[in-house]
């Protein structure tokens, strides 16, 4: 057991433990966006940042091992001040409307005013054709965005990166920390940077095997269904109306949790429980997109299957 | 260490592969066995391309390097094991020189793989259909168990045996009882005391012989001995070997039920069709996975139509019979199971709720389930009989390869596919490339086919007309069919009829094919 202290209680955890960890321990959770307890840390979010004494630098809590000794601060001027800009400079620049609530209340609470750096700038509409070096300095007036148009490119899910923070979580997911298809990656650098398949060809000439397990982990809603997306876009996606019931695959023998999200007797979406160790949250295509031969379909018992085939493929 | 042995669960079983990957990029070493160069085997340490059928022999010898060299579990085996002597003597008929002739694998490869099973601290040997589905399953699986007990590796942690299941429930459907020969939990319908206690249970006489396994029961309709048939959930008009002998047989039945969620080929030579809601999202219930953990299915949508649950339309059957069942839901079926079933007992619906599912046994409510078994083998003094070896010789698939039939078929599933395609073929996918005659660059030039390019097929059977495709992880020789477009690639109208007395399963992947290109 290690003893560090934390805005001056002293907190005992087992070894190996992260500051995250021992925050969390005594009920003083951080902010985090790119942090998942099934992905290996990547450090790039910097919400999660504490003070800790001795460090000229503010540490990440998510990935930062606790050692003997250790005195942090969880909310001091430093950190407040520095967990503000980080927000801004994202809710400035980034949809989130479509995040968690808890990131509007992380708003909130660190006082963040992203509409200080000027109103919104037009979209440039050249994101995934930018290089390093070939800018302009800005007048300041304006606040640049990621706005862009969403990428539609195959029949199950869509991509809009207009509402992407570059928590990285999804390749992480796509790479060695599950599926190991390695699809996709962060291209370009700085505010240039945006998550790619290669060259930036569209996901069905891309290594794509659509798992999905990108969109399970996605914390903001750039990456969705399409079916979630289709509702939106008619206003006719409604959670409160959604149930959520928990069931197992029927595609192979491995026994994969699934999450149901239903919503007028349809299947809208599918989830796995990241808190379940056959899955920790990841899926394969099937048993995530495979749903569609039990959806409304017309009268089954009566209709050839082909025909029942056939009418599924155009939904 | 994994020995990875007739299965792509890379495309079969994705997410059981994604332990095996973790595994990997934590340093253990994947040996791949299969005929092909898979998805799975590309990430192998080292890929093993076995010709089709020839893994008795392969395993053998594999068995003589580790006793030649010493490097046998001596202790484990006189501690837990019996006909160790017999085993020896019949391996040594499997030199290294005659395994290579037989198996294709040269001999360097074959003396690794032993001496890196043998002396890994723990090893796993995983499998699939590569295995099971031969005229010789049961052999095949009993030389794979040979090799678990010669080196130790099973009933520790990390350490086993580990059949993947290609479906939800293929392991609580034999648990259950769905299987000729057994009472739910594995209790012998012929063992006069276990089944007495079951009658007492259920109120009822049982037959006390066991019944027809699947393909004994299309060998009974063939001599006119089953005359009826009650079909629940299952597609033999398309999924069985030799198809259309099959649907010749189910034709010719005087009265045949079928209840399914769908209509199914085998629906529409039905007499009577029930439809039924699909078990994992319009009913309650549980099933049971490859590592035998049991966990509950529950309604998320309301079945459409007429459809109704499985048990609520054998409950209604049973009280058409005069059965008396009365209605009972899921949890009291369950119930019910549990004091039948004395490895399922402690299974309360909301201990499979509180734990994600318990893996049998699970005696009483205070058990945890079992992470894995046989432990029993390692237990001081040992618990239980010890295991045998049972020695396995190699034999030929049935389907011989002739100059007339030069290339082996063998067939498997697709990423996005799933058995006959009725469910998965439902949605779209944007990887599904249909059905295909798959084969190696080498052929493909001998017989002047491109992508895309017709070619027939033809078996012993009969022929098919496919698409080809070119698939670099096929040898020469060597060619691959889906099942999940029986429309368009009606694979099963080739494969034989050929089965294991012992299990029942039909010789799917060997068959003898010749190739002729018919067309651009």
């Amino acid at each position: 057991m290690i003893d560090i202290t934390i805005d001056g209680e002293v907190v005992q955890v087992v070894s190996g433990s992260t500051l995250l960890d021992a925050c969390r321990l005594i009920g003083k959770d951080q902010p985090t966006l790119c942090y998942l307890e099934t992905l290996s840390p990547v450090n790039v979010c910097r919400v999660c940042v504490v003070e800790l004494e001795g460090s000229r630098t503010l540490v990440p809590s998510c990935s930062r091992m606790a050692e003997s000794g250790m005195v942090v601060q969880t909310d001091s001027e430093r950190v407040r001040h520095s967990r503000k800009v980080v927000l801004e400079f994202l809710a400035s620049s980034v949809d989130l409307s479509l995040a968690g609530s808890e990131v509007r209340d992380w708003l909130d609470q660190y006082e963040a005013r992203p509409d200080r750096f000027g109103p919104r700038a037009a979209p440039t509409g050249d994101r995934d054709r930018r290089h390093a070096g070939h800018h302009h300095r800005t007048t300041g007036s304006v606040a640049e965005t990621v706005q862009q148009s969403i990428k539609i490119d195959n029949p199950l899910y869509v991509r809009d990166y207009s509402r992407c923070i570059l928590c990285y979580k999804c390749v992480e997911a796509c790479g060695e920390d599950a599926q190991n298809t390695f699809a996709i990656a962060v291209a370009g650098r700085g505010f240039d940077a945006r998550i790619s398949t290669e060259f930036d060809v569209a996901l069905p000439e891309s290594a794509c095997v659509y798992c999905g397990n990108c969109i399970g982990v996605c914390p903001t809603g750039a990456l969705m269904f399409r079916s979630e997306h289709e509702l939106r876009q008619a206003e006719m996606w409604e959670e409160e109306r959604q149930t959520v019931t928990r069931t197992i695959c029927s595609y192979c023998g491995v026994g994969c949790n699934l999450d149901l999200h239903v919503q007028d007797n349809r299947i809208e979406k599918v989830t796995s429980p990241q808190d379940h160790d056959v899955t920790s949250g990841h899926l394969c295509i099937k048993g995530r997109f495979g749903y569609e031969y039990v959806q409304e379909l017309g009268d089954l018992a009566t209709t050839p299957i082909d025909e029942v085939l056939a009418r599924a493929r155009q939904h | 260490m994994i020995l990875l042995w007739g299965s792509n669960a890379r495309a079969a079983h994705p997410i059981f592969f994604h332990h095996v990957l973790r595994g990997i990029h934590n340093g253990a070493r994947m040996y791949c066995i299969d005929p092909r160069r898979s998805e799975s085997a590309r990430w192998a340490d080292v890929w093993l391309g076995i010709d089709v059928g020839s893994d008795i022999a392969l395993a053998n010898a594999m068995g003589k390097v580790i006793i030649d060299r010493g490097l046998h579990n001596d202790q484990f085996i006189r501690h837990a094991t019996t006909g160790f002597d017999d085993y020896v003597q019949m391996v040594n008929d499997y030199p290294l020189g005659r395994a290579t002739e037989i198996t294709g694998i040269p001999g360097g490869a074959i003396e690794e793989m032993a001496i890196a099973y043998a002396t890994a601290e723990t090893a796993q040997i995983c499998w699939t259909l590569g295995i099971t589905e031969h005229h010789n399953a049961t052999d095949n699986v009993l030389a794979l168990i040979n090799l678990a007990l010669l080196t130790g590796h099973v009933g520790r942690y990390g350490s086993g045996l580990c059949p993947l299941r290609g479906q939800n429930n293929v392991q609580g459907g034999g648990d259950m009882g769905a299987i000729p020969n057994k009472l739910p939990g594995f209790q012998d319908v012929e063992n006069d005391e276990l089944r007495a206690r079951v009658e007492g249970i259920w109120g009822r006489s049982i037959p006390p012989k066991r019944g027809w396994h699947l393909t004994q029961m299309f060998e009974a309709m063939e001599a006119g001995m089953l005359r009826g048939l009650y079909v629940i959930g299952e597609n033999p008009a398309e999924s069985e070997a030799d198809v259309n002998h099959a649907r010749k047989l189910l034709d010719h039945l005087d009265f045949m039920v079928v209840q399914d969620i769908f209509m199914t080929r085998t629906a529409e030579r039905a007499d009577v069709v029930l439809p039924s809601a699909a078990d994992w999202c319009e009913s309650e219930g549980t099933v049971t996975s490859s590592e035998r953990r049991v966990q509950r299915v529950r309604k998320a949508l309301d079945p459409p139509g007429e459809a109704r649950t499985d048990l609520d339309i054998v409950s209604h059957m049973a009280e058409a019979m005069g059965g008396g069942w009365g209605r009972p839901s899921a949890e009291e079926a369950w119930d019910e199971l549990r004091r039948v079933s004395p490895m399922h007992a402690g299974m309360a619906y909301r201990r499979l709720d509180a734990l994600g599912g318990i893996q049998w046994p699970c005696w009483n409510e205070d058990h945890p389930g079992e992470k894995f078994i046989h432990h029993r083998l390692w237990a001081d003094p040992l618990v239980g009989d010890p295991v045998p070896f049972i020695p396995t010789e190699w034999v030929t698939p049935v389907d011989r390869l002739t100059q007339d039939y030069p290339y082996r078929l063998t067939t498997g599933r697709h990423l996005d596919g799933f058995n006959t395609g009725v469910q998965s073929g439902g949605f779209d996918s944007p990887i599904r490339i249909g059905g295909t005659l798959d084969l190696s660059s080498e052929d493909a030039v001998r017989l002047g086919v491109n992508d895309g390019d017709v070619v027939r097929v033809s078996s012993r059977r009969a022929s098919i007309d496919v698409p080809a495709r070119v698939d670099e992880g096929l040898r020469e020789g060597l060619v691959f069919m889906t099942l999940h477009y029986p429309e368009t690639a009606d694979v099963n109208q080739l494969t034989i009829e050929a089965w294991d007395p012992k299990s029942g399963t039909a010789e799917f992947k060997a068959t003898a094919v010749r190739l002729e290109k018919v067309g651009a």
